[in-house]
């Protein structure tokens, strides 16, 4: 598996996806916003938390439109993988990889703060290492994870089993008390229509060591790896 | 030539931005505020002198990128 992590000006958790990646057993290699081509033999497309360009317009707006995003929508579209965490979930979402949009927290505040997430299933590149309906336990931190996206695109995210991740309790339970953000849906994360693309505000590589607070964001990691030798 | 792009959201997206400026605008009472939508405004100096090429060309501006469609709509003046 070998790994393109982005950076673009303000990004800032490359180097702990990176970090995550590599101890999965992936080859990481770092790319620039600038760049046009994705490095040689790239499986996977890392878009890495953080602040790009200050969030200045909306978030992940004008990162969305950077050259190498072309390169990344040309990746997704022959099937390859694309990760987007929290602020590369964003820029997922701006540059039409992913369908919706993250807006301002309903209650305005940024949230920085352990959640519970329930991984809706387990058939997928991203989740194989996770069971069915698992509750796991991550970090969030963002100011603009509020997912909206309009009627006729959510009833299709839910019919055709889009949704990857929803904020829930501790117990599993998918409850408005456990929306940290105001998401439709309790919504965390979603998938492409070809299972390739994943975009979630969590950040699954805050947990990867028990030594910093639990291991349960190993299991995305570890799963994309195995995806990659099965395939 | 000066161009005026105004950004609004879309009727029925949630705001709490303006919503907390609403509060706000109450609580200083300042009478006869219904309620608050908060947008954004670019003031944008054009080169050329053609106006429907310059009408295109900020139309095109919005859609790609100062606009989401998903949430706003936006709206194209050009001035002297």
């Amino acid at each position: 598996m070998k790994a393109a992590v982005i950076t673009f000006p303000g990004s800032n958790r490359d180097g702990d996806v990176a970090q995550a990646l590599r101890q999965a057993g992936a080859t990481v290699v770092h790319s620039w916003h600038g760049d046009t081509e994705l490095p040689k033999g790239t499986d996977l497309v890392v878009l890495p938390g953080g602040f790009s360009y200050g969030d200045y317009l909306r978030t992940g707006a004008i990162a969305g439109r950077a050259h190498i995003m072309d390169a990344t929508r040309a990746h997704a579209a022959r099937g390859g993988y694309v990760l987007g965490i929290c602020n590369g979930f964003q820029i997922a979402c701006e540059a039409g990889l992913l369908p919706g949009i993250l807006v301002r927290n309903a209650d305005l505040k940024f949230v920085c703060k352990r959640q519970h997430l329930k991984v809706e299933r387990n058939d997928t590149p991203y989740t194989r290492a996770y069971a069915k309906g698992q509750t796991i336990d991550v970090c969030i931190a963002h100011g603009e994870g509020n997912y909206i996206a309009d009627t006729e695109t959510l009833a299709r995210l839910e019919g055709e089993g889009l949704v990857a991740f929803r904020y829930a309790d501790a117990e599993g339970r998918v409850t408005p008390e456990a929306n940290p953000n105001g998401s439709l849906n309790n919504i965390a994360g979603i998938y492409s229509p070809g299972f390739n693309v994943l975009g979630l505000m969590p950040h699954p590589e805050n947990l990867i060591d028990s030594l910093v607070g639990g291991t349960d964001g190993r299991g995305l990691f570890e799963s994309l790896v195995g995806a990659k030798r099965a395939a | 030539m000066k161009a005026r792009v105004t950004v609004t959201l879309k009727n029925g997206v949630l705001d709490p931005q303006g919503k907390a400026i609403e509060g706000a605008l109450k609580s200083l009472g300042i009478d006869g505020v219904g309620s608050v939508r908060q947008g954004k405004v670019f003031d944008i100096e054009l080169t050329g002198s053609d106006k429907a090429a310059a009408e295109a060309a900020l139309k095109a501006a919005c859609e790609k990128l100062l606009a989401n469609t998903v949430i706003e709509n936006y709206r194209v003046e050009i001035g002297a």
